[in-house]
């Protein structure tokens, strides 16, 4: 379920990031602006355990497998949703820098689809609209048991969209809707059950837990309208920033063209304004020259007209080079690995 | 996720690296944060087919780790630990895309299995780079670095206090876990009935903890603002660790290094 820095483009990624990095500045003045000082040790712990009860693992009735809880929907439930969104924002930095789920880049992906969705819009919209006004076991069940399950559905469509408009991965719309979609279905409701058993245990033994954070913590206004404003002016200000860059890049095709032709026209971006604005639109659209299927309709067109250039020659160099570099890469660790003293894990 | 114990094995392994004395190790947190961020960027703007100009960025995780005095080993086996997802959706992209791309002395390679094999050394690269990261700066750290940026005090503290008491969790979970597996056979005791209750116990007894530190930190004076010491300077080995490394990747970026060696190492033949 999280996203990885290898599937994402510098302009999803760069989006994603502006859009979690408001989502956190957001909740942190949030938090802070609610007096309640004992909030603080309260979410750092509570972080700490979303970790140790995934070691908890339970058998799933009925079949082999065993499941363990993932945190959003029961940190939202737990602590309201800007302190939720906050929380579970560092356990996924976390994950992302001991555990590599995932990735740096990748990380303002991975605290939109699983801290976002548990915690803006199930929270809000389902969980607090099943369990109403008054409390009841069966109310809590469900409430928890559905909220998590589209949380979950949410952020696996999510991850889709991202992975589709970076364009790396060449699994087409439907195919990989149709792949992660029921996977995760599955995943949510075992997720759903755990979450419900947890939230049914603490009612039990201590219902002021739930109860207070269910009055205390009121969603704010906030619009889906700006969010999704802010996001896409976001996208278009680092596609902007970025397209230069991506432009001025021959891949591997253009690269080759460039080789054979002996120009260094390619050094040369176009500039001015108008290629600036030109590269600006064609990033604007979210839609890469590749990875989509009307595109690559013309590159199958291009690749024949271009295969001579593409010659074994040009190959053999790049194999060359790249195994040089290797090597040298290789060389370049050995030699600055001067001290023996190595740390071994006991 | 299924090997969390190792996980978390590693985690106090990370801190055992992350806490020793190499020249990189005493360089400000800030300088290799944002140094890593411009690597990451650069490699994932490379289009979907680039393969031979990744590999020079290899350069920086293998300096950072020699310098560093990483065990490459340990690295390479958490990289395969973690790889699951980028290789699942990966793969698809051999099945999907067959237009030919390059042929070889006879051999046609589909851009698919190019395109796969690139999003595997992307993976290598920002993964190899994440860790190394923390491997060489340490946890505590980065988070100042990132206080020191500018993100909102209360998001740094929540990272410093989840990090703190991961340790201390994860052994009461492992103790839980345990004492289940003891008292059970065969599995038994592992249904959803007992863990509700199991894990709630967790969460009520997190919640005390967490209710007798906060009272412990009103005790030290605690008035709702967190103080940190931030022994830090961003001095000339600062500035030229950031700028060299960014200025290398971003001509790593626009000239494809292997390229042009390879052409040379030909042309010298020839």
């Amino acid at each position: 379920m999280h996203m990885a820095d290898a599937l994402i483009s510098p302009t999803v990624g760069g989006a994603m990031w502006v859009a979690s990095a408001g989502l956190i500045a957001y909740s942190s003045k949030k938090v802070k602006d609610d007096s309640d000082d004992a909030r603080i040790p309260l979410m750092g712990v509570v972080g700490a355990f979303v970790f140790a009860a995934q070691m908890i693992n339970f058998t799933i009735p009925g079949t082999g497998s065993s499941g363990h809880l993932g945190g959003g929907m029961i940190l939202a439930i737990l602590l309201g949703p800007y302190a939720g969104l906050l929380t579970m924002a560092s356990v996924l930095a976390v994950q992302a820098l001991f555990f590599a789920d995932g990735g740096l880049m990748a990380l303002g992906c991975n605290i939109f689809n699983l801290g976002f969705f548990p915690c803006f819009i199930a929270y809000p919209l389902i969980f607090k609209n099943i369990v109403g006004s008054t409390l009841n076991k069966r109310r809590l069940f469900t409430a928890a048991t559905i909220s998590a399950i589209v949380a979950l559905q949410l952020g696996a469509f999510s991850v889709v969209l991202q992975t589709l408009f970076s364009g790396i991965s060449e699994l087409p719309f439907d195919t990989f809707v149709l792949l992660m979609q029921p996977i995760h279905l599955a995943i949510g409701i075992v997720e759903g059950l755990a979450t419900s058993a947890v939230v049914l245990f603490v009612w039990k033994a201590r219902p002021g837990i739930i109860r207070s954070v269910k009055t205390s913590a009121p969603v704010g206004n906030i619009s889906l309208r700006q969010v999704v404003i802010g996001f896409l002016a976001a996208a278009v200000v680092i596609g902007g920033i970025l397209s230069w860059f991506a432009s001025s890049n021959p891949d591997g095709l253009e690269w080759a063209m460039f080789k054979t032709a002996g120009t260094d026209d390619l050094s040369n971006p176009p500039e001015g304004l108008p290629a600036a604005l030109a590269n600006v639109q064609e990033k604007t659209a979210l839609l890469p020259g590749y990875g989509f299927k009307p595109n690559k309709a013309e590159h199958a067109a291009e690749a024949p007209s271009s295969e001579p250039l593409v010659n074994t020659g040009k190959t053999a160099s790049g194999l060359i080079g790249g195994a040089i570099t290797l090597l040298l890469a290789g060389l370049l660790g050995f030699a600055l690995k001067r001290r023996k003293t190595s740390i071994e894990p006991d | 996720m299924a090997k969390l114990d190792q996980h978390f094995f590693d985690i106090g392994y990370m801190d055992t690296l992350s806490a020793q004395q190499t020249p990189i190790h005493r360089l400000d947190p800030r300088a290799k944060l944002i140094t890593s961020l411009v690597f990451i960027t650069t490699v994932i703007s490379f289009g979907k087919y680039e393969i031979s100009a990744l590999l020079p960025y290899f350069a920086y995780p293998v300096f950072l780790g020699a310098m560093g005095n990483i065990p490459p080993v340990y690295l390479l086996k958490k990289l395969l630990l973690v790889s699951p997802f980028a290789v699942m959706i990966g793969i698809f992209n051999p099945l999907m895309d067959r237009d030919i791309l390059i042929n070889l002395g006879g051999m046609s390679i589909s851009g698919g299995w190019i395109s796969f094999l690139s999003i595997l050394i992307r993976f290598g690269l920002t993964v190899g780079a994440a860790l190394t990261l923390i491997a060489v700066t340490g946890f505590n750290a980065v988070c100042m670095a990132l206080d020191k940026l500018g993100t909102p005090r209360v998001f740094v503290v929540q990272l410093m206090f989840l990090y703190r008491y991961v340790f201390v969790l994860v052994d009461e979970a492992a103790r839980m876990v345990r004492a289940r597996s003891l008292r059970t056979f065969e599995g038994g005791g592992s249904g959803i009935k007992t863990y509700g209750p199991l894990v709630g116990h967790l969460l009520l007894r997190t919640m005390d903890r967490a209710q007798r530190i906060y009272l412990a930190m009103c005790c030290r004076g605690f008035d709702g603002e967190i103080r940190i010491v931030k022994p830090s300077k961003f001095g000339i080995m600062e500035i030229g660790f950031t700028v060299g490394w960014s200025a290398l990747f971003i001509f790593m970026r626009v000239y494809n290094v292997p390229s042009l060696m390879g052409g040379s190492i030909l042309e010298l033949i020839k």
